[in-house]
């Protein structure tokens, strides 16, 4: 077998140094009723050639040469070459968790650029080293808010994407903390501050709202933290379009940021692995989850970096530990720490204004105007008539374009609605198709 | 004498931040085809940022040198071994990286539409039923994100099972030479955690879980073959005793390159488990990710599994979403797709005996280092090894040297250390696994480094105490770090 370094007469060599005289021999101590005394029934190993036919093939079942339509929390963005280049290098690829400093400067380094890029964008003291993703960093904000208030309710908002909802309830079903939700305002598509209002009280430890929110909209976050502030509560901001910090005013009254990278050149790769974050104000540090890299010297008093703060995490302090993450994301942390350093302080908002652009043209150009009146980012829910969402999406396909999201599965309220994504790899041709076929009126005539 | 490594030079390079410089650009984005929109107006003024200050502002060729000169300070397992004992360092091989970049793969939105979407869920179907092959379990869901995500999944699903038959339980035996995933995982999931400690031998202590196994105990997390690379030769007992009492077994299964192909842990016992995908099955560490943890059940505890799942219908493949009994989502999406695809690479690279014969090359590696090393080092447990060794440092804590000193010395050797100070039962640990694809000519040369520095201990503990010497970073003051944090880069 070709990942196998050695001969036969080695491992001869080898056995006969230990004292067995078949390999066989290593496994007779096991019990004989644990062993299994079969081949595993697996097809037989094959060459790298029939690897990647295998593999294309099953490409070529997928969607090829569509344009999309779909964000919902992953979305279509350009990837600079030199993300792969620098991901690819052996030395960061294939490289363990950076436990040992001196040999591990590489990888540290990147890592404390990546919490300080992160600080600079979301307006946090502090960032960590990356979480799983945007999903779960959520129901570990809300953990963290838990330790820092002493209290254990959680209020998350329905514009929220769904699937972040459903792993925070997973997440807090055992653990005393109760999750409620409050809604949106049906006309503008952000939160009801009204509602959250009612709904705050005094035992409530966290207030979770995405902006821009699972409908694109960018959302009133100072005014849900004055609420949830007024009441004892930390604000938890979650962010899934990374690209809109390039424009947006960072939440700076936002206690925590929990958010998705997965728009800094980590391709969709049906659904992961992306790479998730939790920034937070210096207050709150010995509260967070995750790797953090801090800044030090070497025995020479040069500059070195190191994971710090470990007394917080599962190998130092087991059941007490803030978070029992262990393996986060490195690598795809790096492809984001590489984004943002071709793109810069300028690129990063060109891209955005781009994004922005594109969006509203194709809103504009579609008939009925927006299901929401809030101003959104690169993501708009609109209304279809006469048909279904699902209707729709058959006669985009027969354009070669897969349309946006059917919202009726997780909003009743809006099963007429769509959500559309517009990033600067949607051309003004893909939208002009959109919208014509979004105009024709009735079913039959798409069918036409 | 160090023999494999000399040094050579090494860039310098600073921060980002320190070598950006305003109008420096490494991007070109298309000319703008549609009207460009103003922010102020379209989002309100108070909503757009002046600016991302401080950002970096660099060119192409900068970023490049940046990042190149920064990989340059990283060892890796291109470079050589990595005795990382329970880490699993195996080659990470090169086509694996190639199909998963493969378009109609690494572009695939997880919310297109199913028809279009098959070759995707035809590569998860095949991952799951080769890993309920490996593990001879029933059932497998890829969800989670990694080991821990794992080990969260697995008990969630343990305390729904046992919630439907009318108790949850309260707590989770662990024994006492655990991962601290373990224990951290269990109160994440609301359970007490109670420890068990080790045997004389080393091992699952059946006398003492027999005591211990109450009605009160939802189940235990076991590691097998354990921390110290040992069999738990009584794992079916101690099975039976906790079915016995309606309680469940978990598998910790970070271990599981010493079992592919020998043992299944779906024979002896285990209800429910995790793998490392990022250990037993290749993918790379990639500085500390991205993992993927999928858990292997057995029939009882499927239709506690997170929601979706994958089910066949006709010929074509589709997500269901409708399981009354689901824990629910551990994560959005469906699993870290990227990462089985190189999983199943390697599967398919292997085959059924490719993978046993690989099972066995790591345990003949492990063996081999041991019975070397064994003159030179204390072994506080003899009992025979699978693909790990522990020794102790005893002998060199004699000389005033630690296991973390050694580590360190043991990097001018040109090798990354080996696991330090885990587990916790033995005092002063070092462990060592190998992997499989480590050659002969590899190990010796690790064999000779471990056993020259042993020699130096004698001659000259100071020396080892300072180590390493030949990096270009040398000890890191970490004790600092932790009292004054500075997590983040500001202007001077």
């Amino acid at each position: 077998m070709r990942y196998l370094p050695k001969s036969d007469s080695e491992r001869r060599q080898m056995l006969d140094a230990c004292g067995f005289s078949s390999a066989e021999e290593l496994f007779a101590h096991l019990p004989e009723a644990v062993r299994l005394n079969r081949p595993l029934a697996l097809d037989p190993g094959i060459s790298e050639y029939e690897i990647v036919d295998y593999f294309k093939r099953r490409a070529a079942e997928n969607a090829n040469g569509y344009a999309s339509f779909l964000g919902a929390g992953v979305y279509n963005h350009y990837r600079p070459v030199l993300v792969d280049t620098v991901v690819s290098r052996g030395e960061f690829l294939t490289s363990y968790t950076p436990y040992q400093a001196e040999i591990s400067q590489g990888t540290l380094t990147a890592i404390f650029e990546f919490q300080t890029m992160l600080c600079q964008l979301t307006g946090m003291d502090v960032a960590n080293a990356s979480m799983y993703d945007g999903s779960t960093a959520v129901p570990e904000a809300a953990m963290m808010a838990v330790r820092a208030t002493g209290k254990g309710r959680v209020l998350v908002a329905r514009s929220v994407h769904p699937e972040y909802r459903e792993v925070l309830r997973t997440y807090a079903r055992n653990q005393g903390m109760p999750v409620e939700e409050f809604g949106y305002v049906a006309e503008t598509g952000s939160i009801d501050l009204e509602d959250l209002e009612r709904r705050m009280d005094p035992l409530t430890a966290a207030v979770i709202v995405q902006s821009p929110n699972f409908f694109g909209i960018v959302d009133q976050v100072k005014a849900a933290a004055r609420i949830a502030h007024r009441h004892g509560a930390l604000l938890v901001m979650v962010f899934t379009e990374a690209v809109s910090l390039g424009l947006l005013e960072p939440a700076a009254e936002a206690d925590i940021v929990a958010g998705e990278l997965q728009s800094f050149a980590i391709s969709p790769c049906y659904g992961g692995p992306f790479a998730g974050i939790i920034a937070t104000k210096e207050r709150f540090i010995r509260q967070m989850p995750g790797r953090l890299v801090g800044q030090t010297t070497d025995s020479r008093g040069n500059r070195a970096f190191c994971l710090t703060l470990s007394t917080r995490e599962q190998h130092i302090r087991r059941e007490k530990a803030t978070s029992n993450i262990c393996t986060n994301q490195a690598l795809i942390a790096l492809m984001a720490t590489v984004f943002m350093s071709v793109y810069g302080k300028r690129g990063l908002r060109e891209l955005a204004e781009q994004n922005l652009a594109k969006a509203h043209y194709l809103a504009g150009r579609m008939k009925p105007q927006p299901r929401f009146t809030g101003p959104f980012f690169n993501e708009f829910v609109t209304r279809v008539d006469g048909r279904s969402p699902e209707d729709l999406n058959k006669a985009l396909l027969k354009k070669k374009i897969i349309g946006g999201l059917p919202l009726g599965g997780h909003y009743p309220e809006l099963k007429d609605c769509m959500l559309f994504c517009a990033t600067e790899m949607s051309t003004r041709e893909a939208m002009d198709s959109v919208a014509s076929v979004l105009a024709v009126a009735k079913p039959q005539e798409v069918q036409a | 004498m160090i023999t494999k490594v000399r040094p050579h030079l090494s860039q310098n390079e600073a921060l980002l931040f320190e070598r950006s410089s305003p109008g420096k650009k490494a991007y070109q984005l298309p000319e703008l085809d549609v009207p460009a929109v103003d922010a102020a107006e379209a989002l309100g003024a108070e909503n757009v940022r002046v600016s991302i200050e401080g950002f970096p502002e660099v060119s192409e060729v900068e970023a490049i040198r940046h990042f190149t000169r920064l990989s340059t300070w990283n060892y890796a397992i291109d470079y050589g071994m990595y005795p990382l004992g329970s880490c699993t360092m195996k080659y990470n091989p090169r086509i694996n990286e190639l199909v998963a970049r493969i378009e109609g793969l690494a572009w695939a939105h997880p919310y297109q539409p199913e028809a279009l979407s098959q070759g995707c869920l035809q590569v998860m179907a095949r991952v799951e039923a080769a890993l309920a092959e490996i593990t001879g379990m029933d059932a497998v869901t890829l969800q989670p994100a990694a080991g821990a995500h794992g080990e969260l999944t697995g008990i969630l699903l343990i305390r729904a099972l046992l919630e439907k038959r009318g108790n949850p339980r309260k707590k989770i035996l662990i024994p006492d030479s655990a991962h601290g995933t373990n224990p951290a995982t269990a109160a994440i999931a609301g359970y007490a955690v109670e420890n068990i400690k080790s045997s004389d031998t080393g091992a699952l202590d059946v006398g003492a879980l027999e005591q211990l196994v109450t009605g009160d105990v939802a189940a235990l997390m076991v590691t097998n073959p354990n921390t110290l690379g040992v069999f738990e030769h009584n794992i079916i007992q101690a099975a039976e005793i906790l079915h016995r009492r309606g309680a469940l077994l978990y598998m910790d299964g970070a271990n599981m390159n010493a079992l592919v192909g020998i043992a299944r842990p779906g024979d002896f016992g285990v209800d429910v488990m995790h793998l490392n995908l990022h250990k037993t099955f290749s993918t790379p560490h990639g500085g500390g990710g991205p993992g993927s943890g999928p858990v292997a059940v057995k029939k009882a505890l499927e239709p506690f599994l997170p929601t979706p799942r994958l089910r066949r219908s006709g010929k074509k493949l589709a997500w269901d979403y409708k399981r009354k009994h689901s824990i629910g989502r551990v994560r959005a999406f469906y699993g870290n797709f990227g990462v089985l695809v190189r999983a199943l690479a390697y599967i398919l690279a292997h085959g059924g005996d490719g993978l046993r014969n690989a099972t066995v090359d790591a345990v003949m590696n492990a063996v081999y280092i041991r019975k070397k090393l064994e003159p030179h080092f204390d072994l506080p447990y003899p009992s025979p090894n699978l693909h790990e060794v522990v020794f102790s440092d005893k002998r060199q804590e004699a000389h005033g040297v630690r296991t973390g000193d050694l580590a360190k010395r043991l990097i001018d050797y040109g090798f990354h250390p080996y696991t330090v100070s885990f587990p916790m039962i033995v005092h002063g640990a070092l462990m060592i696994e190998p992997t499989e694809t480590e050659s002969k000519l590899e190990l010796d040369q690790f064999i000779e480094a471990m056993i020259s520095i042993a020699g130096e201990v004698e001659s000259d503990p100071q020396m080892v105490k300072n180590a390493p010497y030949g990096t270009r970073t040398s000890r890191v003051d970490e004790v600092t770090a932790a009292r004054k944090p500075v997590l983040r880069w500001k202007p001077q």
